[in-house]
């Protein structure tokens, strides 16, 4: 380079001033609007941000499933799709509509009126199955949207109806054990905040915002093998006497569980279109019934426990008729008199009634109190009835007589299965449950050993040709038990012609493991006996419920005939 | 000075990339383990229809008519029956 353009190059200095100056200036403003973008309008920019690609998206809870005590499925939630639409954006032809009907099963009539609606959303149906919403999708129809649902399905149908409830269309408890235990096995719908990207796929989760919690399972005390016996078995009892209804419910003396309780008539859980009230009745636990003769064994160890009598004292039981106050009690069988025994295993009135006004009222009613009656069982079920057993103070003589033979007083048909684990036990009542326990559940003593046991006996007896249900005994295990057979109530009075028809038993007697009580309302097949009606299907119910938990045998493996008519004591009533 | 500086740089520039491939990473598993997730959801789903199914085959009724009917099966009657119990097997 020559000495004259170095000479030539020399800039003045305000130039490189003026361009640092520039520079710096720009370098500023970048600076100040940073921090203007960055200290004072953050929040609406990270709103912005987060408004493109952060979304809350909903966590589904699925409902608890309701498992049998072996784990069978009674009633299980799965995904469908219920069709909605958007009623101004539905564009179809006839031909498209029809098309669309007919994938909905539903007339195109009733399509058309639903679309013709002036709402935003309007359904088009509810639940459908999955198949077919796949079909609705594929044709791309506008304006008919489908959002996931539940629905809960019962495989076991109206054999398990009453015991299980159902859900109604939101799958929320609506009756039954789904009711009771809405809330484990409802679970919690959560919600989360994540990032997705352009695709719509999740690539970050950013905050939970509520934890979900799935429904938990629930394991019934209910054996499905034993509900679908003693629904089959209660069911065509009912149609053969032409009753009006029935129940019946089964117990484990050890655990208080609850094994089998069914009602007839029933209803489809899973097709609940035409529900009558009748059908929705869980009788065994709401409805109250005046028990009859199946009271009497607890009048019979009241009057053991007092220490005034034993199971041979004989009681004078002549004319057989008995008068108390204008009112007339009667035995079918009269005789002069009658050992306490007898008194079980001829079902007499006139014994019963006798022994009762021999004890304080005050007694009596204790007891009865102390094993339930007038109190609702603890089963967490909706409905449980309570029973009238009214205050022993307001009780005149023919009140207490009467309540000694079940009338006068009432209770459900639970509640009186629950009342003859005292004889089962050893005079233990045991608490009762509906949820699977397995352990052995501590029992309130409420009568000594001594009197259980005689009291046992004698149930033994009323089973045995010359008792008055020979019907209920099975081959291979010793069993006991009472009928029962009594007017209905009808008007504030007794009907002549309407009986309710009960037995309660249980078995083995050398060692109960089984309580079973059938009652059957209005038989009107010309038979109304307890020993009759209810008898046969305590049988057969109890028969194949020993066979199935595999309790050893207690008696030799004879058939049993059937019972002569000279064999079978008919009921006082 | 200049080349601690360079040194520096160098390390800056590998974290950078270290960062953006670990993110990256994230991202990827984030999108398996949602994958997995959504299959388990699937699987309970079927599991739950499985389980309803077989209840519904199994339904003690219908082994009942099937055994009565179409196998001609009967329970076994008192008089048919020996027991072989603990004495029976001595």
């Amino acid at each position: 380079m020559s000495a004259a353009a170095q000479g030539l190059v020399r800039l003045p200095v305000w130039r490189a001033r003026f361009v640092l100056g520039a520079l710096a200036l720009a370098f500023a403003l970048l600076a100040a609007r940073s921090v203007y973008l960055q200290a004072m309008r953050t929040d609406f920019l990270q709103e912005k941000g987060d408004a493109r690609y952060s979304r809350v998206i909903e966590v589904p809870a699925t409902r608890g499933r309701i498992l049998d005590r072996n784990g069978d499925a009674l009633a299980v939630s799965t995904p469908v799709k219920s069709i909605w639409a958007i009623p101004a954006d539905v564009e179809l032809s006839r031909e498209q509509r029809r098309k669309l009907a007919a994938l909905l099963a539903i007339e195109p009539a009733e399509l058309g009126k639903k679309l013709a609606a002036s709402r935003d959303f309007v359904y088009l149906k509810r639940q459908v199955s999955p198949d077919t919403a796949q079909a609705i999708a594929a044709l791309g129809f506008p304006g008919v949207y489908q959002h996931p649902e539940y629905r809960r399905y019962y495989p076991g149908g109206e054999i398990t109806a009453h015991v299980l409830g159902f859900t109604g269309v939101d799958d929320g408890g609506q009756e039954g054990v789904e009711l009771a235990h809405e809330a484990t096995l409802a679970g919690k719908p959560g919600s989360r905040r994540v990032i997705k990207d352009r695709l719509g796929h999740i690539v970050e989760d950013v905050e939970s915002i509520r934890a979900g919690q799935d429904g938990v399972d629930l394991r019934l005390a209910i054996d499905a093998k034993l509900q679908s016996l003693a629904y089959g078995a209660l069911k065509s009892a009912v149609e053969a006497n032409r009753a009006k209804a029935g129940g019946i419910v089964a117990l484990d003396v050890r655990s208080g569980e609850i094994l089998a309780l069914a009602n007839v008539p029933s209803f489809n859980p899973n097709n609940r279109a035409k529900l009558t009230g009748a059908q929705l009745r869980n009788r065994v636990i709401t409805d109250l019934f005046e028990p009859g003769s199946t009271l009497k064994p607890f009048t019979i160890a009241l009057a053991l426990e007092s220490g005034k009598v034993t199971p041979a004292t004989r009681i004078s039981t002549a004319p057989g008729t008995l008068a108390i106050g204008g009112y007339t009690i009667r035995d079918v069988h009269p005789a002069a008199s009658m050992s306490i025994s007898q008194i079980v295993q001829k079902s007499s009135n006139v014994g019963a009634a006798k022994l009762a006004l021999a004890l304080p009222r005050e007694s009596m009613w204790d007891l009865f109190h102390r094993i339930g009656f007038g109190t609702a069982p603890s089963l967490g079920f909706p409905g449980a009835a309570a029973g009238k057993l009214y205050p022993w103070k307001t009780w005149k003589p023919v009140e207490q007589a009467t309540m000694a033979y079940g009338h006068g007083i009432s209770l459900s048909l639970v509640q009186l299965a629950r009342a003859y684990t005292l004889f089962a036990r050893d005079g233990e009542l045991v608490p009762l449950s509906l949820v699977k326990a397995g352990a052995v559940a501590g029992g309130e003593k409420v009568i000594s050993t001594e009197t259980a046991r005689a009291v046992r006996a004698m149930l033994e007896l009323a089973v045995q040709p010359g008792g008055t249900a020979p019907r209920a005994r099975i081959a291979g295990w010793r069993v006991a038990g009472k009928t029962g057979t009594a007017h209905k109530q009808e008007n504030g009075g007794y009907a002549a012609d309407k009986y309710i028809a009960s037995f309660v038993g249980f078995a083995p007697v050398s060692d109960p493991r089984l309580v079973i009580a059938v009652m059957i309302d209005e038989p009107s097949g010309g038979r109304y006996y307890g020993g009759t009606v209810a008898a046969p299907v305590f049988a057969q119910v109890m028969q194949g419920a020993l066979r199935l938990m595999a309790v050893p045998h207690d008696a030799p493996l004879e058939p049993i005939l059937a019972p002569d008519e000279a064999d079978e004591a008919g009921e006082s009533t | 000075m200049a080349k601690l500086n360079l040194l520096l740089l160098a390390v800056l520039v590998a974290c950078a990339i270290g960062l953006v491939t670990s993110q990256h990473k994230a991202r990827k598993l984030f999108t398996d383990l949602e994958r997995e997730h959504n299959r388990a959801r699937e699987l309970d789903v079927e599991y739950g229809r499985l389980q309803l199914e077989a209840s519904t085959w199994g339904l003690h009724a219908r082994v009942e008519r099937i055994a009565t009917g179409a196998l001609g099966m009967r329970p076994a009657d008192a008089r048919r029956t020996r027991l072989a119990g603990r004495d029976a097997a001595r």
